[in-house]
C-alpha cells in the first residue's frame, strides 16, 4: 500500500495497467477458467470426510429385513392408487395407523399462473398424508423426515413401500431419540412446499392448505426417497436445492459412508466414480461430474423433493434408485438397510449438521471442492472488472446525470417488463413469447433514448456510463457469486468479456453480433444445449429450441411456486445490466 | 354389574386428639401415616398406564423453629428443607418424555417434559429469591438433578396460574416462585433418591417393582414430589403434613400383527408383588375397568371381587381392587402377577389440550403459536395461559394476537412481565375464554438475539429450549358429580381442589420449543481471529488512509534569503521567485 501512497508511483502503476489492460484481462480471464477446470483434476481436490463426530465414530448395525414384504406393499399401494385414480388417501392413513404411527392429513389447493407443459397440471389439488412415529420418552423438540412422492402412473410404489416396511420396522426399535416423520405427498414439489409450509406456518407463495394437526418440533433432517423398481444397480444421489442452496456436506458423506459399507453402488450426477483420475477420459469423467452440478446449482431449481427443505435451514437430500443393465444388482432389503443405517446414525446426532461445508462442488461422491478453491477462479475473473475499473480516467468532468440516468431507467424498466408475472396470457408458450419478444424488443429501445432527452452523447458520456455499468457488474457478480457461486460464475463467464471490449468505437456490426452471443438469453440456450451433452443425451436444433423455451416457464413456475430468484435475477438485475452495455456499443 | 364399596377408607378423616369425632377407631391412629397405592389403566390408544402414589401423611408443625427432631415414616431430608426454608408448599417433577394427550387422555397427574419445581414460601420469609436460590441449590443436591441452574433468568412468579393446593389463603404470589428445566434428562440417578424417600425404600410393597431398567424403557416417565399442608380432620383446626410421591409411566404395548396381546405385572416390572409394605396403613392396587363393563375389552385374572368407583378428571370410572394388606390377595402362589388381555381398543378425545410449535424461518425472527383445543360439543370454559419465555426471544408483545373460529377473541384478563437481558424472562399469562368445539390460536412474534459468545450452551447447534405452557382450567365435566363419593374416592382423584360440582381441573402442558439461534462457528476461532486481524490491519486500515488522504508533491521549503527576497518582491507587487 505505500505504493499507492505515493504519487509518482501510483500514476506509474496506473499507467502500467492502462498500457497493459488488455493483456491482463486476457491472462486473468484465461487463468480463471483453467483454474476452474482444474478443480476437476483429483490431486487437487480434497477427499471427503465425516466432520460430525456424533455420526462418524459411533456403530450402527441394519438389520433391516422385511425387503419383500415392503415391495408387496408397495404392490398394494399400486392397486390402491390405480383404484383411486390418484393418492389413495383412506389405505395409506389406515396402514400407517396399523403400524402404530400418529397420522395426520393436509389437503393443498393451487391454481398455476398458466399451465404447466411439462407436467400437465393447472389447478391442482391433493392431500399429504404423514404419520409421526413417536420417539420413547422423547418431549417432541426434534424430528426426521422420510418422504416419498406419490407420483401418477407405474412410478414410486416401491419407494412408497419401502417408506411403509421402514416405518413398520422402525416403530419396534427402542432406540429413538427423536420423532420420525413418514410423508406421502402429492404432486410432488407442490406438495412437499405446502407440507413444509404448513409445518412451519408460513405462506411465501400463496398456496392454500389446511393446517397441520400434529408436529414432531424441529426438524434435524430430511431424506425423499424416489425408486421405480424392485431391485436397482446403483442409488443415486441429488444435492442441488432451491435458489442452488446444498445439504451440509456431512449428509453426502453419510450417504457415500454406508454405500461404501453396505456395498451398494452410489452415484452422484448419475455418474460413477473412476479411479483412473491420471487418464484424459478420467478426467474428463470428473469434469463433466462437476460441470453437470454447476450448471444444476445455476439454474436455482429443486432437483428433488428434498430441494425445498433447505430454505428452512433442514439439512436434505434425495436418493435415487436407478436400474440400468448392469449386472450388479441390489434388492429392496438392501436399500432398506441402508436407510435404516443413515436413520440411526442421523438419530444420534446432538446437533444440527453444522460441522461440514455448505457451500462445495463434488467432482466425484469422494472427493469435493471447497468454497476456498473455487472462488479464485471467480476471484480471477472479478480481476478484470477492478482492473477495468482502475484504468478508467480519473479526471473526467461530469457529463450530466441525465444521460446516466436515462438509459439505467430504461433498461431496468424493460426489465421490469420482462420480470411482470401477470402476463394477460394463460398458455404457456404465449407467456415464453412474450417474455421473448420484450426482451428482444429491449435491444431496439433504450441506444437512442437519451439523445431525446439531453442532445448529443459525449465521448464523456459513455465512459461515466460505462464506468456505472461495470460497477454496477461487478457488485451484482459478486453478491451472485457468494450466494450461487455456479450461476455467478457462468455469468461471470460471458458478461466480463462483454464489459472488458464494448466502446462506441469499435466495428458495429461484428461487436452486435456478439454481445447478442454473449447475451443471458444465449447463455441459456447453449447452456441448455451444454447440459444435454454432459448428460450424454444430445438433442437436435428444434428440440434444443423447445427445451429452452420450456426452460423459460419452468423457470417464471419455479418462481412463482416455490419462490426461486433465479427468473427475477436475470429479469430484474443481469439483462439491464447486459442492456448498458448495448448501449454503449450503440452511442453516438 | 355388581359394585361393592370397599369397606376399607382412607384415614385420613381419623383423629384421635379430638373425641367429638364420629369416627368410631377402635385402634389408636398413629401420629404419622403411610399409604401407597398403583393405578393401572389400559389407554385407548392400546397402551398401558401406571401411576404409583405414596403418602405419608404427619401431625406436625415444622414452623416451630427447629423442635421436630424425630422422624419416623417422613423422610428427615424432606422435613429439614421444609423447616429450613419456611416451605409452605413444595411440588417438584422430573419428567422424561411428553404426555401425549391425544392418544392417551388427561394423566392423574400432568406434568411439562424436563424438571418443574413451584414453591410457595411462608409469608415470613424476608428475601424470597434467596431463600429461593438456596433451596434450588439443596434440592439439587437431594434429587441429584441440575436444579442449580434454575436463576433469576428462568424464575417467574405467575399471578393466576399456580395456587396453593394445600390449606391456607395466601394468594400473594410474591410469596410463589415457578421454573421449569425444559433440558433435564430423567434417568436412574434421580429415581434412586427418590425411592430412598419412601419408608420401605425399594425393598417390601409397591415400590419393589420400581425397577429402573424396566421404568425407562417405556414411553414415558415422569416422577414427583409434592408437599402441602392439609386438614387433618373435617372441622380443620389443626393441620398435618402431606408428603405425596407420585411416579407415572406409561409401557408402549405395541406388537404389530397380533390380534392377542397381554401384559402383566412381571412382563411390566420383571417383578411381581408378595407384600405390602408394612409401614402402610392401605397398600392396593386399582385396575380401571371402566372401559370394560362387561369384560369385552380386556379381561384381568386373577378376577376381584372388590370393586370400587371414583370421580377422575371428570367422568366416573370403576376400578377393580386389590388388597395386598390381606394375604388372600396373594393366593396359592404367594405372589400377584395381574395379567391383562386385549381384545379391542377405540378413541377418545379428550376435551381439552395443547399444541404449540415455532413458525417461520431464517434466524431472525419467528413466531410462536399455542393452540389449545376445546373438544366439548357444547360448553365453553375459560382457561389460563401461562408462557414463560427466555429473555433471548424477545417477544413483540404488539404482535399477539388470539383467534378463536377465525375471529379475534379477546382475553378477559392480560398479565404481561417483559423481561429484562441476562436477568429475567418474559412472563405472559391470560385467561381466555375457549368456545366449544373450536381451536384457540395464540401467536406471538419474537426476535432472536445474538448472544455473547460465553453465554452460548455446550452445544449452542443443537438449540435453544423455551419451557411448556401451561393451560390450567376448570373443564366442564363428562358425567353429573355424585356428592356422596367423596369418602371412598382413591388418592389419585382428590389431588385438585374441585370448587365447582360440575366441572374438574386439569392442567395440560404443551411441547417444549427448541429454537435455533443465530449461532458463530466455534470450530474455527483461529481462522476468523487471523482473517480479521489481517483484514483490519492490512485491508481497512490503508485503504481508509488511501480514501481519507490527498497526496500531493510538496516542494522542499525555500530558503532564508529566499523567503526574504519573497516578502520584499511581494511588497514591491512583483510575482514572487
Amino acid at each position: 500500500m505505500g505504493l499507492l501512497s505515493d504519487p509518482n508511483r501510483r500514476r506509474a502503476l496506473i499507467s502500467l495497467l492502462t498500457r497493459l489492460n488488455a493483456p491482463i484481462c486476457v491472462v486473468c480471464y484465461m487463468a480463471g477458467v483453467a483454474w476452474f477446470m482444474g478443480l476437476a483434476f483429483e490431486p487437487f481436490t480434497l477427499r471427503t470426510y465425516m466432520s460430525e463426530n456424533a455420526m462418524g465414530s459411533t456403530m450402527v448395525e441394519e438389520r433391516f429385513p422385511a425387503g419383500e414384504r415392503a415391495l408387496a406393499t408397495g404392490r398394494e399401494f399400486s392397486a390402491h392408487k390405480k383404484k383411486v385414480g390418484g393418492m389413495p388417501v383412506d389405505w395409506l392413513v389406515k396402514t400407517m395407523q396399523a403400524r402404530g404411527l400418529e397420522v395426520f392429513t393436509q389437503r393443498f389447493s393451487r391454481t398455476l399462473p398458466f399451465p404447466d407443459e411439462n407436467k400437465e397440471r393447472y389447478l391442482v389439488k391433493g392431500t399429504n398424508v404423514y404419520g409421526i412415529l413417536r420417539a420413547p420418552r422423547a418431549p417432541r423438540t426434534e424430528a426426521l423426515v422420510l418422504s416419498a412422492p406419490c407420483t401418477p402412473g407405474d412410478n414410486n410404489n416401491q419407494a412408497v413401500g419401502l417408506l411403509l416396511g421402514l416405518a413398520q420396522y422402525f416403530r419396534n426399535q427402542v432406540y429413538w431419540a427423536k420423532d420420525i416423520i413418514f410423508l406421502v405427498n402429492e404432486h410432488d414439489l407442490i406438495g412437499m412446499q405446502a407440507w413444509l409450509e404448513g409445518y412451519h406456518h408460513t405462506n411465501t407463495t400463496g398456496m392454500d392448505w389446511s393446517p397441520l394437526q400434529g408436529r414432531g418440533g424441529s426438524i434435524q433432517a430430511a431424506l425423499s426417497l424416489e425408486l421405480s423398481s424392485d431391485v436397482i444397480t446403483s442409488l443415486d444421489l441429488v444435492l442441488e436445492g432451491l435458489n442452488g442452496q446444498l445439504p451440509n456436506l456431512d449428509l453426502a458423506n453419510l450417504f457415500y459412508a454406508f454405500c461404501q459399507k453396505i456395498g451398494v453402488l452410489c452415484t452422484i450426477q448419475g455418474k460413477l466414480q473412476r479411479n483412473d483420475w491420471d487418464s484424459v477420459s478420467g478426467y474428463s469423467h470428473s469434469v463433466q461430474t462437476m460441470m453437470l452440478m454447476v450448471m444444476k446449482q445455476a439454474s436455482g431449481r429443486p432437483w428433488g423433493d428434498h430441494g425445498l427443505f433447505l430454505r428452512y435451514h433442514i439439512e436434505a437430500a434425495t436418493i435415487k434408485g436407478i436400474n440400468s443393465f448392469r449386472q450388479y444388482k441390489s434388492d429392496t432389503t438392501t436399500i432398506g438397510r441402508l436407510l435404516e443405517g443413515m436413520y440411526r446414525k442421523l438419530n444420534n446426532l446432538l446437533e444440527r449438521l453444522h460441522q461440514s461445508y455448505f457451500f462445495y462442488l463434488m467432482p466425484s461422491l469422494s472427493h469435493f471442492v471447497s468454497i476456498g478453491y473455487y472462488m479464485p477462479a471467480f476471484g480471477l475473473l472479478a480481476v478484470i472488472l477492478l482492473t477495468l475499473i482502475k484504468s478508467a480516467p480519473s479526471q473526467m468532468s461530469s457529463p450530466g446525470v441525465l444521460s446516466v440516468l436515462t438509459p439505467l431507467v430504461i433498461s431496468h424498466l424493460t426489465g421490469v417488463e420482462v420480470a411482470v408475472e401477470h402476463f394477460p396470457v394463460s398458455e404457456t408458450e404465449a407467456v415464453v413469447l412474450t417474455a421473448i419478444a420484450i426482451y428482444t424488443a429491449g435491444l431496439a429501445l433504450p441506444h437512442n433514448t437519451h439523445r431525446l432527452l439531453s442532445g448529443e452523447g459525449t465521448e464523456q458520456g459513455w465512459k461515466v456510463l460505462k464506468l456505472v455499468a461495470v460497477l454496477y457488474l461487478a457488485v451484482l457478480l459478486g453478491c451472485t457469486a457468494l450466494i450461487n457461486f455456479s450461476l455467478g460464475f457462468i455469468l461471470a463467464l460471458t458478461l466480463v468479456p462483454v464489459a472488458a471490449f464494448v466502446t462506441p468505437h469499435v466495428p458495429k456490426i461484428l461487436s452486435a453480433f456478439i454481445l447478442v452471443i454473449l447475451s443471458p438469453a444465449c447463455t441459456l440456450l447453449f447452456s441448455v444445449f451444454f447440459f444435454q451433452e454432459l448428460q450424454e443425451m444430445p438433442v437436435s436444433f428444434i428440440d434444443g429450441w423447445m427445451l429452452f423455451l420450456s426452460v423459460i416457464s419452468q423457470g417464471i413456475l419455479d418462481h412463482s411456486l416455490y419462490g426461486s430468484l433465479v427468473y427475477p435475477l436475470i429479469a430484474l438485475l443481469v439483462y439491464p445490466c447486459w442492456l448498458l452495455f448495448w448501449n454503449i456499443l450503440f452511442w453516438k | 354389574m355388581k359394585v361393592h364399596i370397599s369397606a376399607t377408607g382412607i384415614h385420613m378423616e381419623a383423629d384421635t386428639s379430638t373425641p367429638e369425632t364420629a369416627v368410631p377407631s377402635s385402634v389408636p391412629q398413629p401420629k404419622d401415616d403411610f399409604q401407597e397405592e398403583l393405578v393401572i389403566r389400559p389407554l385407548h390408544s392400546g397402551d398401558i398406564y401406571a401411576s404409583f402414589q405414596f403418602r405419608t401423611l404427619w401431625e406436625t408443625d415444622f414452623m416451630r423453629g427447629n423442635k421436630v427432631s424425630h422422624y419416623r415414616l417422613f423422610p428427615k431430608s424432606l422435613g429439614q428443607v421444609i423447616s429450613k426454608f419456611s416451605v409452605r408448599e413444595l411440588h417438584i417433577s422430573f419428567t422424561q418424555g411428553y404426555w401425549r394427550t391425544m392418544q392417551w387422555g388427561q394423566p392423574f397427574l400432568p406434568s411439562p417434559p424436563g424438571a418443574e419445581l413451584w414453591v410457595w414460601f411462608q409469608d415470613s420469609v424476608t428475601d424470597v429469591d434467596g431463600t429461593w436460590k438456596e433451596l434450588t441449590n439443596v434440592l439439587s443436591g437431594i434429587f441429584c438433578a441440575s436444579l442449580n441452574f434454575i436463576d433469576s433468568t428462568n424464575t417467574v412468579q405467575p399471578s393466576a396460574s399456580f395456587k396453593p393446593l394445600g390449606i391456607g389463603n395466601v394468594t400473594d404470589h410474591s410469596f410463589l416462585r415457578y421454573a421449569t428445566l425444559p433440558r433435564e434428562i430423567v434417568c436412574t440417578e434421580n429415581l434412586t433418591p427418590w425411592k430412598k424417600l419412601l419408608p420401605c425404600g425399594s425393598k417390601a410393597g409397591l415400590a419393589v417393582l420400581l425397577k429402573s431398567e424396566k421404568l425407562f424403557h417405556s414411553s414415558f416417565h415422569s416422577q414427583a414430589v409434592h408437599i402441602r399442608p392439609v386438614c387433618q380432620d373435617w372441622q380443620c383446626k389443626t393441620t398435618s403434613w402431606e408428603l405425596r410421591q407420585t411416579l407415572n409411566v406409561v409401557f408402549d404395548l405395541h406388537t404389530p400383527g397380533q390380534g392377542k396381546r397381554e401384559w402383566s405385572l412381571f412382563k411390566m416390572f420383571s417383578r411381581t408383588l408378595t407384600e405390602a409394605c408394612p409401614l402402610a396403613s392401605s397398600s392396593k392396587i386399582y385396575i380401571d375397568i371402566t372401559d370394560n363393563p362387561q369384560g369385552e375389552q380386556f379381561e384381568v385374572s386373577p378376577a376381584t371381587p372388590l370393586l370400587s368407583q371414583a370421580m377422575v378428571l371428570g367422568d366416573r370410572r370403576t376400578f377393580s381392587v386389590y388388597d395386598l394388606t390381606q394375604q388372600i390377595t396373594f393366593g396359592t402362589v404367594r405372589s400377584l402377577n395381574l395379567l391383562i388381555r386385549w381384545k379391542s381398543r377405540d378413541m377418545l378425545r379428550p376435551l381439552l389440550h395443547g399444541e404449540r410449535y415455532v413458525a417461520g424461518y431464517g434466524l431472525q425472527t419467528g413466531e410462536i403459536h399455542t393452540l389449545m383445543y376445546n373438544n366439548h360439543p357444547y360448553r365453553s370454559f375459560p382457561v389460563l395461559l401461562l408462557d414463560s419465555v427466555p429473555w433471548y426471544l424477545r417477544l413483540y408483545i404488539h404482535t399477539l394476537t388470539v383467534a378463536s373460529k377465525g375471529k379475534d377473541n379477546k382475553p378477559s384478563y392480560i398479565h404481561y412481565q417483559p423481561s429484562k437481558d441476562r436477568v429475567r424472562p418474559h412472563l405472559l399469562e391470560m385467561l381466555v375464554q375457549l368456545p366449544p368445539n373450536s381451536v384457540t390460536e395464540v401467536t406471538v412474534q419474537f426476535e432472536r438475539a445474538l448472544l455473547k459468545w460465553t453465554e452460548y450452551t455446550p452445544d449452542p447447534n443443537h438449540g435453544f429450549y423455551v419451557g411448556s405452557s401451561v393451560i390450567s382450567s376448570l373443564v366442564p365435566s363428562i358425567v353429573a358429580m355424585d356428592t356422596n363419593s367423596t369418602r371412598e374416592q382413591p388418592l389419585f382423584s382428590s389431588f385438585f381442589p374441585c370448587k365447582e360440582e360440575s366441572s374438574y381441573f386439569v392442567r395440560v402442558y404443551t411441547e417444549p420449543l427448541l429454537v435455533n439461534l443465530p449461532t458463530p462457528d466455534f470450530s474455527m476461532p483461529y481462522n476468523v481471529i487471523c482473517l480479521t486481524c489481517t483484514v483490519v490491519a492490512v485491508g481497512y486500515g490503508s485503504l481508509y488512509n488511501l480514501l481519507t488522504r490527498s497526496f500531493q508533491i510538496d516542494e522542499p521549503s525555500p530558503g532564508l534569503a529566499k523567503r526574504i527576497a519573497n516578502i520584499i518582491r511581494k511588497m514591491r507587487g512583483v510575482p514572487p521567485l
